[in-house]
């Protein structure tokens, strides 16, 4: 607060460098790695020219394919699992009036969002052991939906949250029951939301991969496990080329979900 | 006397619990006939909105019952009532166009699509707003949103129309413009008018009836001119126009009409009210516009505000002071200035004694 000249730390000496060369150092790496997986060579690091041959072995491969045919269903269908849950969770928190808790429970929906993801691991790992669930697809798909439900819910709950719910009154009263005004007001109001939490879902389902090792049986390698597979017995630009496509796809998904955020909340006029 | 459209019953209606509980509504009743444009009336606070949602059924009474053409509607959610809402900011559905939002309560009513179809035309004609059909309400500007979303509400044909403050959004030329177009509506469609303001200008010219509430109290209940004319107490003289507030003492009743004797000696006769007694002191609201005055008189003129078609005067007599009006009917300036004497005229019909 001095008279003269305030303090602001985009103006001292430098930081336009240091700025640069945070971004050099996040995204370099990532750079690399897109570069080389159009290389010829089959020693990753060693460019010997362009060519697509390694997308063209990478697709080929039925091992990836599997993989790759694994993580996109355990990813579509936790997120849809966690996508509905997410949804009736935030309605119930958001909407209903004299609800007791109303805070402890969005504090609880939201808390797995800080713990330590190898403690999720562990904890999920023992409660299939003790309920008895075999480790494979189905085991991996509910780990991935438990945690995928506060990723969707934050942008179902802040969508609510910015909705009128005079909306909704305005709806019941012109004769729409609870079902109505949910069909044809709430939820195609709600979409924005539920579409950015369900980006949210699949990318972070899609990546997972503490808890997927820990909990994926024979049969349900995810990309992820089969990239790490792959790793300890040397890379070859196939790895690299698999981790650019799922780049691309998290790029996609990622863009998206911000447009769909960015969008101002409703109101009612 | 027509069928009763709505009738509440001793309606309370507290919020919250314990230390935190408001009153909303303490004990309202009042009973509103068909086809009637039926207004309330009053400050912000005073349970206008409230009252509304217990009709519409957005809320449910703490006490007290309501009847909508004689049937009770308490538990009953708002999609079973025959009454539609014009809401204060118009919540019209932003994802729907305009048809679709005045078709959408026909729709939930499970009617033909030919059937909608041809009520949404009729409707948007209504409001005169027909080429807006296949725009969305982001397109519109406030006063159109205001026209859709009274068609909204009109399209299903309610028997009871609930309107909360439609036009408080909209500028003052277009406000006025309404007020005659709303009334006009309320009596070619033959629906009941519920309409909620706290504008006074507006209750006064478009009500058959107005009720003016305080503090979830209904203060009284009449035509724009009883309440004018006839103000039951001091709030509703206080709220409704002005009114110079003068104590009196009665000095002779003579039958129905007491002469009242204000500070400096002035008789004022005066419509009895109560079981008064000669001697007794009581309070007269007396209205600004119904005094008389005329040069030479125990009355100085303290101020001279021009209000265009009007000049108010301060007076005063000893300690006693007061508001006068005139219209500045054919000279364009004040007849009287600051410092002349003047002297009163109030005719017998004009003043109200307050029960309070
Ligand atoms: N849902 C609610 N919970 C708690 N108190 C409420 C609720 N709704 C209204 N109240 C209180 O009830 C009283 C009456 O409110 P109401 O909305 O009916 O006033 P109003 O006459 O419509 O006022 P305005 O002209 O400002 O709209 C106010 O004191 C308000 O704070
Ligand atoms: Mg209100």
């Amino acid at each position: 607060m001095s008279k003269k000249k305030s303090f602001t730390l985009g103006e001292l000496p430098g930081a336009k460098i240091w700025t640069l060369a945070f971004f050099i150092y996040l995204y370099a790496p990532m750079v690399v790695l897109v570069v080389y997986s159009f290389n010829e060579n089959r020693r990753v690091m060693n460019w010997t020219g362009f060519s697509l041959d390694w997308y063209a072995k990478a697709f080929a491969n039925d091992n990836i394919q599997r993989a790759a045919w694994n993580s996109l269903m355990i990813a579509l269908v936790a997120t849809v699992c966690a996508v509905t849950i997410a949804t009736l969770a935030a309605l119930i928190l958001g909407r209903r009036n004299n609800f007791r808790g109303k805070d402890t429970s969005t504090g609880l929906i939201s808390l797995p969002l800080v713990v330590p993801e190898i403690a999720t691991a562990v904890a999920t790992l023992c409660f299939f052991a003790v309920v008895g669930i075999q480790l494979g697809l189905i085991s991996v798909i509910i780990a991935h939906t438990v945690f995928c439900i506060p990723f969707a819910f934050l942008p179902i709950r802040a969508r609510l949250e910015g909705m009128d719910d005079t909306l909704e009154q305005a709806s019941r009263d012109l004769y729409a029951n609870d079902w109505q005004t949910f069909r044809y007001v709430t939820l195609p109001l709600l979409m924005p939301g539920i579409f950015a939490g369900a980006m949210l879902s699949f990318i972070i389902s899609i990546d997972d991969f503490i808890i997927t090792l820990m909990v994926a049986g024979a049969g349900s390698t995810t990309l992820p496990l089969y990239i790490y597979g792959m790793i300890r017995r040397g890379i070859t630009p196939e790895v690299n080329v698999i981790s650019t496509v799922m780049l691309a796809i998290s790029i996609v998904f990622i863009t998206a979900y911000w447009l769909l955020t960015r969008r101002q909340s409703v109101t009612t006029h | 006397m027509s069928a009763t459209a709505i009738a509440a019953n001793n309606l309370v209606k507290i919020f919250g619990s314990g230390p935190n509980a408001v009153t909303a509504l303490d004990n309202v009743s009042l009973t509103i006939s068909d086809n009637e444009f039926f207004t309330l009336l009053g400050p912000s606070g005073c349970g206008k909105t409230t009252l509304l949602r217990l009709i519409a059924g957005f809320e449910q009474p703490t006490e007290g019952d309501i009847e909508i053409f004689g049937s009770a509607v308490a538990g009953l959610p708002p999609y079973e009532r025959p009454v539609n809402t014009v809401f204060q900011h118009y919540a019209l559905f932003p994802h729907m166009n305009i048809a679709e939002n005045v078709g959408f309560g026909l729709k939930m009513l499970g009617r033909e699509q030919r059937e909608i179809d041809e009520a949404v035309t009729t409707s948007l004609s209504l409001v005169k707003m027909e080429e807006f059909a296949t725009r969305t309400p982001a397109q519109l500007s406030g006063g159109q949103q205001q026209r859709i979303a009274l068609a909204r509400a009109l399209a299903p044909r309610p028997k009871v129309l609930l309107l909360d403050e439609p036009l408080s959004a909209l500028d003052l030329k277009l406000r006025q413009a309404m007020r005659t177009e709303l009334k006009t509506l309320q009596r070619d469609t033959g629906i009941t008018f519920v309409f909620v303001t706290h504008d006074q200008e507006e209750a006064l010219t478009m009500s058959d009836r107005i009720a003016v509430m305080s503090a979830g109290l209904i203060q009284q209940i009449g035509t724009a001119r009883d309440i004018y004319e006839r103000p039951d107490n001091r709030f509703v003289a206080d709220f409704i126009g002005d009114s110079n507030f003068i104590s009196a003492t009665i000095d002779v009743i003579d039958s129905d009409v007491a002469h009242c004797v204000i500070g400096n000696g002035l008789t004022i006769p005066t419509q009895l009210v109560g079981d008064h007694r000669v001697g007794d002191t009581v309070t007269l609201a007396i209205r600004p516009e119904k005094i008389g005055l005329s040069g030479g008189g125990d009355w100085i003129i303290k101020e001279s505000i021009y209000l265009g078609t009007d000049t108010s005067y301060r007076i005063a007599s000893g300690t006693q002071e007061m508001t006068v009006r005139e219209q500045n009917a054919r000279t364009g300036t004040a007849r009287f200035n600051v410092g002349d004497a003047v002297s009163l005229d109030v005719a017998a019909q004009t003043t109200t004694m307050l029960r309070d």
